[in-house]
């Protein structure tokens, strides 16, 4: 039988502990250990994205992951991202109407966070390709798609 | 849909993750990138009582080139297989196919040696492997082996690992310089699992005369399935469309695929004739381009 420990994972910049049983999802950790709900689940099994996070600065499936796997590698979460202000992402999002209910928006966020800091010039079939990874059942994604685009040369415009 | 309870062990080096495998016996399984085997765990299709993380072996996340060969590391994620330049160069096949494994996120997590490990019967890291001629390198406590691909697929989900083994690389042989090559997959909404999955390598001598030929299919049998095209396709003919089409119609008969609602057979034969046919298509076009 497995009992629980103490973990330290280190989330956005800083240290929290959690007694957790080796089985517990990194994602049932961050929300119910550490309060960060903005990292939504829906699927538990990889499908729909919601729960995507950043793990050493790469997107990943927080329910496919055991939080007691993540000690010494650094978690971002949706609570990481824009601030006082809105990330370049986050208001394109919202200026093209590309979330209703916002279940799926904080994975989306997540995803394209990443994908954008690696792919800065993406083609609308990149973007599609990686949106495949994320489920939304309200706005039909072409909103979101628009927001990606719009958000890419933003962000292209911004930098130095 | 949240697991059993199991043990967690974190080894550090190869031979301390074999170590916890003998000693645990049936009752440990290792994970790689979880994204097989998490939702197996949370779905409680599998329930070890102790779980051996691999993600530490940094030693087995690697891809490294030499003359003859590419050998890539079992812990390898998929988008650094699609992604890293000296796997393009010398073996743009695997690489293309990695690119289209699931999702972005998934192919961040994902790695080489569990896919294999895994044998979904329409995954495209087995159907690679097997039409490549690639050898997997497996390690246990009690020493090191080398297996062909194609004798290590058994059946769906079965290959040939003893209790205790590890996948610790995988050796593709390079693709000649001329060849030709091709991947296609057919499903219903990009980065599900292929319908159907189309792998082609051939090469043409100088006068544009067929060299060497071969096709593997995905999706369509309980292992990855590689043609016989000796009737079909005898060295020295130059292939032109009636030839393509010739090849395209023997592949889909060549199968005896399953009869579903969700997708009857002859669907299934019908996507097979046209996605070999793409990639053959493909395929002849990348090798007269390289010879030309
Ligand atoms: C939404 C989604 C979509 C997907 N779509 C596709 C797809 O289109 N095509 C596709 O091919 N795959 C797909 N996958 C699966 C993905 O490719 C996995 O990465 C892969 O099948 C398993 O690799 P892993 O590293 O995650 O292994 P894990 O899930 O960690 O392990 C899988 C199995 O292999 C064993 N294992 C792992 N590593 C080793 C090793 N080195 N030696 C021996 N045994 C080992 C484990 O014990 C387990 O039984 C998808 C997954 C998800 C969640
Ligand atoms: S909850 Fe993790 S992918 Fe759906
Ligand atoms: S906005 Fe409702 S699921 Fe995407």
């Amino acid at each position: 039988m497995s009992v629980a420990r103490m973990i330290s994972l280190t989330v956005n910049g800083e240290t929290l502990e959690a007694t957790v049983e080796p089985r517990k999802l990194l994602a049932d950790v961050l929300r119910e250990d550490f309060g960060l709900t903005g990292t939504h689940v829906g699927c538990e099994h990889g499908v729909c994205g919601a729960c995507t996070v950043l793990i050493d600065d790469q997107p990943a499936r927080a329910c496919l992951t055991y939080a007691i796997q993540m000690e010494g590698h650094e978690i971002t979460t949706i609570e990481a991202v824009g601030g006082t202000d809105l990330s370049p992402l986050q208001r394109a999002l919202h200026e093209e109407h590309g979330l209703q209910c916002g279940f799926c928006t904080p994975g989306i966020i997540m995803t394209f966070e990443a994908f954008l800091r690696d792919t800065p010039d993406p083609s609308e079939d990149d973007v599609r390709d990686v949106l495949s990874g994320n489920l939304c059942r309200c706005t039909g994604y072409q909103n979101i798609v628009a927001a990606v685009l719009k958000a890419a040369r933003t962000i292209r415009e911004e930098r130095p | 849909m949240k697991p059993a309870s199991f043990d967690y062990h974190r080894p550090q080096t190869l031979d301390a993750a074999l170590g916890l495998l003998a000693r645990f016996g049936e009752r440990a399984k290792p994970i790689a990138g979880g994204q097989s085997f998490g939702p197996m765990l949370n779905m409680r299709l599998a329930r070890p009582e102790h779980l051996i993380d691999l993600n530490d072996l940094v030693e087995l996340d690697f891809i490294r080139v030499s003359e003859a060969m590419l050998e890539v590391g079992a812990m390898t994620r998929h988008h650094r297989v699609a992604t890293a330049p000296e796997a393009a160069r010398s073996h743009p096949l695997l690489a293309a196919a990695a690119a289209t494994i699931g999702h972005y996120a998934i192919r961040h997590r994902g790695t080489l040696g569990g896919s294999l490990a895994h044998a979904d019967p329409a995954a495209q890291m087995p159907l690679v492997a097997v039409i490549s001629g690639a050898r997997l390198v497996l390690q246990g406590l009690s020493g090191r082996r080398e297996i062909a691909a194609s004798d290590f697929f058994k059946s769906v989900m079965t290959v040939d690992l003893a209790e205790g083994e590890l996948v610790t690389s995988v050796l593709y042989p390079r693709l000649p310089i001329n060849a030709g090559w091709a991947f296609e997959l057919f499903s219903r909404r990009r980065g599900d699992f292929a319908v159907v999955a189309v792998a082609v390598l051939l090469t043409l001598d100088d006068a544009g005369r067929l060299e060497d030929l071969h096709v593997a299919l995905g999706g369509v049998a309980p292992v990855p399935l590689r043609l016989d095209l000796s009737a079909v396709a005898p060295s020295g003919v130059i292939p032109d469309d009636t030839w393509i089409e010739a090849v395209s119609e023997f592949a889909a008969q060549s199968i005896a695929p399953e009869d579903t609602v969700q997708i009857p057979a002859v669907f299934r034969r019908e996507v097979t004739a046209s996605l070999t046919q793409k990639a053959l298509a493909t395929s002849l076009a990348r090798s007269r381009k390289a010879s030309a």
